[in-house]
């Protein structure tokens, strides 16, 4: 182990080019074999797995999505009674927010984020892989217990009393708070390495204003998912408290209070929904590029909103209280904010139009998306906009108005940009292109099959339908419309169905893809499809906000790095000068045992509050397993 | 099953049910005071954003169109100048339409909240899975219980004091007013007009368990005569039983678990953890809406809550069919 | 495609100090985790009084001695931390290797007088809300002092092994030390808290 320190063959100076990348790969390879691939800590690599598992969870939770379109099909139901029924739908719910859409998003920019500010991985490589094993603790502990008839059944909001002590029986409300639990750690891991990523590992000359939009999204969100997360960490473990050893945080006897319980979930979950919007509005502004075949119209003002959407996001929970009793009218102070929300949201709007409009447009698969995208999301802000306003969302407050709203921002918002991602970065995962015709077809059932199933859901809650009924009774006026959206369902199932399909399918026989099938301007398109594990045998220095659109030929690089460790460039904040070559991680197996042992810690913790001072024991032994140096080149400074 | 629009022709209001053949639990089939403005603020809300969705898809399929032509690849300066403007013009747009609307909430919100004096004061229990009423008169004496219906004088404010006892429930009658919280621990109100003569419908709006989905409650706005009168009736006791079988009834329901749960006024009955059955054959349904009061639903009910309703509080308690037919025809006779 | 050579980082060093590192910025990033997390526990303390009739609910306001003495000894405690902080950046690794033993020293002193606090509280966790949250943010932080205890007493075993002699050690000293630094921070507005707001 004692090479010499920087020895003048090491360099990647005047070698040859296949000696650079032979010994480059030997250095950031992820071995063959089950041991090699529980110890990666390769960003791509925990990446595709990271977007893989959170696609199972919403095939999973799509199920539950069809079982509760049956049972609503038809008025008093008997398929499911109303103690499945509440499982189902707060594990749709809970499912879809915790183990869907926050990690997909995530997962996406784990493996771009790297790949778009041209650095060879991720920051805190090895906690990359803990948040991936926390988050399938996490997953599995949640399906686990719905198995077992164990799921939660107190709606994704657990609200008290209905969690508490009292109500909540059994273990299934302990088993939401720990799931909570899990999915934070994931996420908060994954934001702070995206944080320093995005700070420190940008290309040379990767300026503030070079930065891809969607880059900037993430930064925003990350920083989003550190302010609000700690919330209803607070809060589940509160609750826990509560239920496991008798504090009285939210009992109104002993001096709690039961709104408490809300401000804290609100003050996350407003934010939540925008560290899942945020990161598809970026998205769609650099997806729009190669489609438009010019630059984003408004680079500043897509990056401002985003910023002021964050800022905004802070500044909104009380808008999901209006009728908890709260003063009236400092409720309407939270109505002006909700509604100022629409001005950074139209500015992303009309500047995504202005591109269009301006574009030569390629009606492609993720196009198609877009514009799909576009359509629906102002559909669905405008009913933001409209439950904003006070005296109007007293009449549809927890009313199928919401489950509209808020499906078409999740689904039209967020998953028709999410899709539009997954055609246009399949070639970059994979190595190969998606079916361009079964890519139409699914966009055309999932867009009609989606609006058929949401939209008339905005008029069972005027019509006085409250959310989260397993049954009506057959003389309200609700059957028809019930029976429609579910009907309608089935198109909306069969567009995601097929999307599933081409996407098992195109990764195994799909054409196999260039490099930069889209003629894309960002920098992951710089390196092959799929990238070798180095990502760049060397290191981008970018001049420009789109590099591959200045020189279409040829790419500015920088040499100088060491082939026999893993070494990336670190970079100033602001204007991207290097500063140091950086070691990088190499692979462990000591995150695999550290998520185990806190897996077990949380799990067990739901029993016995001494889970956590004996179950910390491991716990720290895994840690100092982690970080104890071992001699490696990586440790040399 | 229930037949509850054909209850409501059979009624005794049939004449002035007109609203009823309609939707009788909707936001846009509004009657109260309230739901009347709260409907045409949100038709102009409607409205206005319908037209903002349509603007976005006019240029939005008109920049698709566009790009049939073909354009010179690279931007340049005159035509992102004109963008420029145009995108600025759509935001200071979006600034006055959403400034507008939060005006239009503002004033909207505080008609909500003055409005006028009350004559009429219902304490509003909500529970695990039914109603709780207590009509509160100026004294004493006009104080009476009742559940699950609630009837109130036309044209008269009517404030209602929502006190949570368990979880946290949501009462809310959309053809009347928008709905408010129950939540243990704060003091809610929320007060109510009907401008017509009518039944309405309301349902739980938050979540609290099992039987959220089946705890509703009846509104019955009538003239101020038959609203006196029915106020009369309730403030009375129980009627006795007139027959062999309805005593039987009583010296049942009294021997038997029920009287450790309902109130009977008039009888030795006193349980609170129940619906007060001291009129309940005068009430329109039973178990919070969910069937029409005939003897035949209560018996149903009686023998056998938990098929029924699953999961709700009242055990089933087991009785022979002579006492169950003995106890429902008693409670039916209870006008 | 072509690549073409436009900058040399071959004099760049194999590891940077301070803002130049990226283990800094991620210390610094789960400092803002965790200071959200105890502005949250004091805004929920600051709630349920402001709900309350009257506070502490049926409880004499805490003891101040053992606070107090906790509150020195952090204080205090900066002292020896900024040193080592500095020796580490000196990378003087004798004076880094005796100071870190000082600290872990130090960090075991408030963790035993925190064990009279608990007591001096006059409130149980399940008697009210009041107890519920006093004991949660004293709990909240005596978890980070355990935590970065923990990680001094590791970093000190580790700047005695071979290890030591590494600039990245004398990174993750300072690291720690400006960890330290915080947890003495968030005392201070936990200690106003808990002992002088119930006074009010
Ligand atoms: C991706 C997720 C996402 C997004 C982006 C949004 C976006 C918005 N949401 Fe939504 N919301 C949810 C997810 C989301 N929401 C969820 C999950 C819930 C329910 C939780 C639950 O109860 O289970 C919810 C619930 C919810 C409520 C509570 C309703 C209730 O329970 O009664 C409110 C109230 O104010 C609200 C408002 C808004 C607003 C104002 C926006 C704005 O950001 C929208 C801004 C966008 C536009 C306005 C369109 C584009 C703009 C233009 C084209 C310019 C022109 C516009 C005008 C002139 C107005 N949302
Ligand atoms: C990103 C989030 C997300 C997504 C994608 C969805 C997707 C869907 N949702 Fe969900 N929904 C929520 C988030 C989401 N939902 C939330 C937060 C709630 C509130 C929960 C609460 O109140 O606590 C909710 C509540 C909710 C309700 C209200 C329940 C109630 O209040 O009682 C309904 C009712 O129709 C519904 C329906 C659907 C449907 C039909 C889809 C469809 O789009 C799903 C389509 C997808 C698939 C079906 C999977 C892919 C298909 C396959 C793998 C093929 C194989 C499958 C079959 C053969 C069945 N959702
Ligand atoms: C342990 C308590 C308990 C016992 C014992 C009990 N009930 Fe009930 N009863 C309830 C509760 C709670 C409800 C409300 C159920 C609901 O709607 O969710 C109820 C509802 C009713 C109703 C419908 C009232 C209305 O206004 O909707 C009737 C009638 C009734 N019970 C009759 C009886 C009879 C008869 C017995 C005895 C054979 C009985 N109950 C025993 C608790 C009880
Ligand atoms: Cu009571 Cu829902
Ligand atoms: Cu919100």
């Amino acid at each position: 182990m004692n090479r010499p320190v920087a020895a003048p063959d090491t360099r990647d100076i005047d070698i040859e080019r296949t000696r650079l990348t032979d010994a480059l790969a030997e250095t950031w390879k992820t071995p063959s074999g089950i041991w090699g691939a529980l110890a990666t800590v390769d960003h791509k690599i925990i990446g595709r797995r990271y977007i893989f598992t959170a696609f199972v969870f919403l095939a999973l939770g799509g199920v539950l999505a069809a079982l509760m379109r049956i049972q609503l099909a038809q008025p008093e139901a008997r398929l499911l009674g109303p103690d499945r029924y509440n499982q189902i739908f707060t594990m749709h719910g809970a499912n879809m927010m915790f183990l869907f859409a926050v990690p997909v998003m995530e997962a996406v920019a784990v493996y771009l984020v790297p790949l778009m500010v041209g650095t060879r991985n991720i920051a805190f490589p090895r906690l990359n892989a803990f948040s991936y094993w926390i988050y399938l603790a996490g997953g599995t502990l949640l399906w686990t217990a719905f198995a077992l008839d164990m799921g939660p059944d107190v709606g994704w909001f657990a609200y008290v009393p209905l969690s508490g002590p009292q109500y909540g029986a059994g273990k299934r409300a302990d088993i939401w708070a720990q799931m909570i639990t899990f999915t934070e750690i994931s996420a908060l891991a994954v934001a702070v390495e995206l944080v320093v990523t995005i700070f420190k590992q940008r290309a040379p000359g990767m300026t503030l204003d070079r930065i891809p939009v969607f880059v900037w999204a993430m930064l925003v969100t990350s920083f989003l998912v550190i302010m609000a997360m700690p919330a209803i960490v607070l809060e589940s473990t509160s609750l826990i408290l509560d239920r496991l050893v008798g504090t009285h945080f939210f009992n109104p006897a002993e001096g709690g209070d039961v709104l408490l319980w809300q401000h804290l979930f609100w003050f996350f979950g407003h934010p939540e929904v925008y560290i899942i919007f945020l990161p598809a509005a970026g998205m769609v502004s650099t997806m729009i590029e190669p489609f438009a075949r010019r630059p984003a119209f408004g680079y500043l003002g897509l990056v401002m909103a985003l910023i002021a959407t964050g800022i905004l996001a802070f500044g909104l929970w009380v808008h999901h209280m209006f009728v908890a009793g709260l003063p009236r009218l400092g409720d309407s102070f939270f109505t002006a904010s909700s509604m100022a929300i629409a001005i950074p949201a139209g500015i992303q709007v009309f500047c995504w139009l202005a591109t269009l409009w301006d574009g030569r447009l390629v009606f492609k698969t993720p196009l198609l998306f877009i514009i799909g995208f576009i359509v629906t999301f102002v559909i669905g802000g405008l009913t933001g906009v409209m439950v904003a306003s006070v005296p109007f969302d007293t009449q549809v407050h927890d009313t199928y108005f919401v489950v509209a709203h808020f499906h078409y921002v999740l689904i039209g918002g967020a998953v028709f940009p999410l899709l539009a991602a997954i055609h246009y970065w399949f070639p970059k995962l994979t190595g190969r292109m998606m079916s361009e015709a079964l890519g139409q077809w699914s966009f055309w059932l999932i867009f009609v099959g989606f609006n058929a199933t949401f939209f008339p859901m905005h008029i069972l809650g005027l019509e006085g339908m409250p959310r989260r009924v397993y049954t009506y009774q057959p003389d309200l006026p609700w059957h028809g419309l019930n029976l429609f959206i579910s009907l309608s369902a089935v198109i909306l199932i069969a567009g995601f169905l097929l999307f599933f399909i081409n996407a098992i399918r195109s990764a195994r026989v799909g054409e196999v893809a260039l490099d930069n099938p889209w003629d894309a301007p960002t920098l992951e398109w710089a390196t092959t499809s799929p990238p070798p594990s180095y990502n760049f045998a060397m290191i981008p220095v970018v001049g420009s906000l789109h590099p591959l659109w200045d020189d279409r030929d040829s790419l500015a690089v920088a040499n100088g790095l060491r082939t026999d460790r893993r070494e990336l460039v670190v970079t100033t904040l602001a204007a991207a000068e290097p500063q140091a070559r950086e070691a990088s991680p190499r692979n462990s197996i000591w995150p695999l045992w550290a998520a185990i042992a806190t897996a077990i810690m949380l799990i067990w913790s739901i029993f016995s509050p001494w889970a956590v001072v004996w179950g910390s024991v491991p716990v720290a032994v895994a840690l100092i397993g982690w970080f104890w140096p071992k001699g490696a080149p990586e440790d040399e400074s | 099953m229930i037949r509850l629009r054909r209850a409501c022709s059979s009624a005794l209001l049939a004449a002035q049910l007109a609203g009823c053949s309609g939707n009788w639990q909707s936001a846009l089939d509004a009657s109260g005071t309230s739901a009347i403005s709260l409907k045409h603020l949100i038709i102009l809300i409607v409205a206005v954003c319908s037209l903002v969705w349509m603007l976005v898809m006019v240029a939005l399929i008109a920049a698709l169109w566009r790009s049939r032509d073909a354009r010179p690849a690279s931007p340049e300066p005159g035509r992102e100048r004109r963008l420029t403007v145009a995108v600025t013009g759509a935001v200071v747009a979006t600034v006055l339409i959403i400034s507008t609307f939060t005006i239009m909430s503002f004033v909207a919100t505080r008609a909500l909240s003055v409005a006028g004096r009350d004559e009429l004061t219902i304490r509003v229990r909500g529970l695990q899975w039914w109603w709780g009423l207590e009509y509160i008169g100026p004294d004493p004496t006009s104080r009476f219980e009742t559940a699950n219906e609630i009837h109130i004088p036309v044209g008269r404010n009517v404030r209602l004091k929502l006190e949570g006892l368990d979880v946290i429930h949501s009462f809310w009658v959309p053809s009347l007013a928008g709905k408010q919280d129950i939540v243990p621990g704060r003091s809610n109100e929320l007060t109510i007009r009907a401008e017509h003569a009518g039944i309405y419908r309301g349902q739980c709006a938050e979540f609290c368990g099992m039987q959220h989905a089946h705890m509703a409650l009846l509104v019955i706005a009538e003239p101020q005569a038959d609203y006196d009168t029915w106020a009369a009736t309730q403030r009375q006791a129980a009627a006795r039983p007139t027959d062999e079988e309805t005593a039987t009834g009583l010296q049942t329901f009294l021997a038997k678990p029920c009287a450790a749960c309902h109130t009977i006024r008039g009888t030795s009955a006193a349980g609170t953890t129940g619906p007060d059955l001291t009129h309940v054959g005068g009430r329109r349904t039973i178990a919070a809406g969910l069937f029409e009061t005939t003897r035949g639903s209560l018996a149903a009910w009686t023998a056998d809550p938990q098929t029924i309703k699953p999961g709700n509080n009242m055990p089933m308690v087991p009785l022979t069919p002579d006492e169950l037919r003995a106890v429902s025809a008693y409670l039916a006779s209870l006008k | 495609m072509r690549e073409k050579i436009v900058l040399d980082l071959a004099k760049l060093p194999l590891h940077g100090m301070g803002t130049a590192s990226v283990t800094w910025w991620g210390t610094l990033a789960f400092m803002l985790i965790e200071g959200t997390g105890f502005a949250l526990a004091i805004a929920i303390y600051l709630y349920l009084m402001s709900l309350a009739t009257a506070w502490p609910i049926n409880a004499p306001p805490p003891d101040l001695l053992p606070g107090t003495l906790v509150t020195l000894v952090l204080l205090a405690s900066l002292v020896p931390n900024i040193l080592v902080s500095r020796w580490a950046e000196q990378q003087d690794l004798r004076k880094v290797r005796l100071g870190m033993v000082i600290m872990s020293i130090v960090g075991i002193v408030p963790l035993v007088v925190r064990v009279f606090e608990f007591p001096a509280l006059k409130v149980s966790w399940d008697s009210n809300a009041y107890g519920s949250v006093v004991w949660t943010l004293l709990g909240l932080h005596t978890t980070h002092i355990i935590t970065d205890l923990v990680d001094t007493l590791v970093l000190a075993a580790l700047m005695v092994t071979r290890h030591g002699r590494n600039p990245r050690r004398f990174g993750d000293v300072q690291d720690n030390a400006m960890y330290w630094n915080f947890v003495v921070a968030t005392w201070l507005p936990i200690y106003g808290c808990i002992y002088w707001l119930a006074r009010l």
